[in-house]
């Protein structure tokens, strides 16, 4: 990054010359969005045991943005148009739209989610072949860039994002009863296959908007890790899900002020960050769970009834 | 069934429709995927009766409890539940469907899974402020878990509690909305023999306290056998129903099962089944 100011010990100061810059500033904002949006669906993602099929969307926005940008249009089209299309193609596999919660759950359907997989990783690289661009194209569409992000590119991400969150809440405690507990939800009324198919549209709608920041193979770095991380620090569903968009939006924001002082790409820095938040957490909860299986502190862990 | 007399001469047949049934089937027949799974099925039940379905593995003893939901058509006979056609009262009926224990993974605590069987179903989320509304529905949710004796492990991930813990929390789900209709697919199953003994004690408490009505499919009768009202034996696309003490015979077991089994009574008074152990290896498990 052209950092003309470079890194001070004043971080009041530092934070003022990065956001002078308003490509900086653009990269803040969309970082934001995204962090929001994906440490949200990433918590029921996790939570859902969709992880495979969160990928698979990423992997697919890659043929949609790579196409969209040979035929000179532009790539957050081919993200939200491909992404909400591998979102429906994947809800149609059977069994696939249902949370992966069980014993079972996602033996043949993880196989077929693989092969759409790798097809539209190759279709990807067909599209840059064709576009014949130089290379740094192929490397931001795979690995992020917070250079050149437009208003309304912005504007475009602030809608996605807000249609998911109202999305969200409005899918609510369905949601997470037919995550957890599929059967019992079905049998209270809740329509299980509508509601997988929806959170599919969502999570594609989600991992379209966050690829064009971290590109199609780190989307990890926001739509899992801080959700993974959150899920390790506490066991409550709404305190979970605001922890997740919390340290979403800490990774973001570090990584873009990092990526913005240093020679290195903000893929790597977001991810970085999402990484150290992660095994943090799994350290917490391994020393919290020994504590509390220490015998005395809590009588007979795994005593029956 | 017909050829099989024996069967609706023992079965309590009573006509479907009657006031005070809190379930009854009429020469019901059900079908899964165009095949009929059993048919001539009468039974009925009340509030508050304990009653068990037994039989060998693969006779539609779970979907017997899915065509009491609604789940499943009923291509024959007649079915009343609560009153009304099956499916139409469901939200007085509480399902703790057949499963295996939650993954050690699962990071939701106790407290939340039995929260979703109080409101789960309902769209959107509460407010974030408390309102009378939530406060019922805490009120409500920590009732029923200090009813199944939950209380120590409720704020627990459930992934983390043991097999009888997890048992306990869901029955506190399927409680929660206060039912007139408890349907159990298995409950016992993977359980060890102390926690199976004392889950068979609270259905039965919870079944007399509560005024439940509770049906319960099982593999294995000996854990409940002296909690229970009525057995209805489902084998050979039929069913038997009466007391344990009439259904419960060497005669009738064998014949169901279509193979030699022994109904013993210990000194407390109480029967215990006992297969025989010469059963060729190629016949269906019979594992009463």
């Amino acid at each position: 990054m052209g950092a003309d100011g470079g890194l001070s010990w004043n971080l009041v100061d530092d934070v003022r010359i990065l956001l002078s810059y308003h490509f900086m500033l653009n990269a803040v904002r969309a970082g934001t969005i995204v962090a929001v949006v994906a440490g949200a669906i990433g918590y029921l993602m996790v939570l859902r045991r969709q992880s495979f099929a969160g990928h698979t969307l990423a992997v697919i926005g890659f043929p949609g943005a790579a196409g969209a940008t040979w035929l000179g249009l532009s790539s957050g089209f081919g993200y939200f148009g491909f992404c909400v299309a591998g979102a429906l193609v994947i809800a149609a596999i059977p069994g696939a739209g249902r949370a992966g919660n069980g014993l079972g759950g996602y033996g043949e359907e993880s196989a077929g989610i693989g092969v759409v997989q790798a097809f539209a990783l190759a279709c990807g690289f067909l599209f840059v072949g064709l576009y014949r661009g130089f290379l740094s194209g192929l490397n931001n569409l795979l690995f992020g860039t917070i250079t050149g992000i437009t208003d309304d590119q912005i504007l475009v991400l602030l809608v996605a994002g807000a249609g998911c969150l109202v999305a969200l809440v409005a899918l609510g405690r369905p949601l997470l009863f037919a995550s957890v507990d599929p059967d019992v939800a079905r049998a209270s009324g809740v329509p299980v296959r509508a509601v997988g198919v929806a959170f599919l549209v969502l999570l594609g709608l989600t991992t379209a908007g966050t690829s064009q920041i971290t590109g199609s193979l780190l989307v990890f770095a926001l739509l899992v890790a801080p959700a993974a991380a959150a899920a390790r620090l506490t066991a409550r569903p709404v305190a979970g899900l605001a922890l997740s968009v919390g340290l979403a939006v800490l990774v973001t924001w570090l990584g873009e002020a990092v990526a913005f002082f240093s020679p290195f790409p903000i893929g790597f820095w977001v991810t970085t960050f999402g990484f150290g938040a992660f095994l943090l957490a799994t350290a917490y909860r391994a020393a919290a769970d020994r504590v509390s299986r220490r015998p005395g502190v809590l009588a007979v862990a795994g005593g029956s009834v | 069934m017909t050829g099989r007399p024996v069967m609706s001469a023992l079965g309590a047949a009573a006509p479907a429709g009657s006031g005070g049934a809190v379930v009854s089937l009429h020469r019901a027949a059900v079908a899964v995927g165009g095949r009929r799974v059993w048919s001539e099925v009468s039974l009925r039940f009340s509030a508050g009766e304990f009653v068990a379905v037994l039989g060998p593995n693969g006779v539609g003893k779970s979907t017997l409890l899915k065509a009491v939901l609604g789940l499943l058509p009923i291509v024959e006979g007649g079915v009343e539940v609560l009153g009304a056609r099956p499916g139409e009262r469901n939200s007085a009926v509480g399902y703790l469907p057949q499963r295996r224990a939650f993954d050690p993974g699962v990071r939701v605590r106790g407290t939340d899974i039995v929260r979703l069987g109080w409101d789960g179903h309902r769209w959107g989320v509460p407010l974030p402020w408390p309102t009378a509304r939530s406060r019922a529905a805490r009120e409500r949710v920590r009732e029923v878990i200090a009813l199944v004796g939950a209380e120590r492990y409720a704020d627990r991930p459930i992934g983390q509690c043991s097999g009888g813990e997890q048992q306990r929390l869901l029955i506190a789900q399927a409680l929660v909305r206060r039912p007139e209709l408890l349907l159990l697919d298995e409950p016992l199953d993977s359980l060890d023999v102390t926690s199976q003994a004392s889950i068979s004690a609270l259905i039965q408490s919870v079944c007399r306290s509560e005024g439940v009505a509770v049906l319960m499919v099982a593999h294995d009768v000996n854990p409940i056998l002296s909690y229970l009202d009525q057995v209805v034996y489902l084998a050979h696309g039929g069913a038997v129903m009466g007391t344990p003490e009439q259904v419960i015979t060497a005669e009738t077991l064998t014949m169901l099962y279509g193979t030699p089994i022994d109904v013993l009574t210990d000194r407390a008074g109480r029967l215990v089944v006992v297969g025989q152990h010469d059963v060729p290896p190629d016949h269906r498990r019979a594992s009463v």
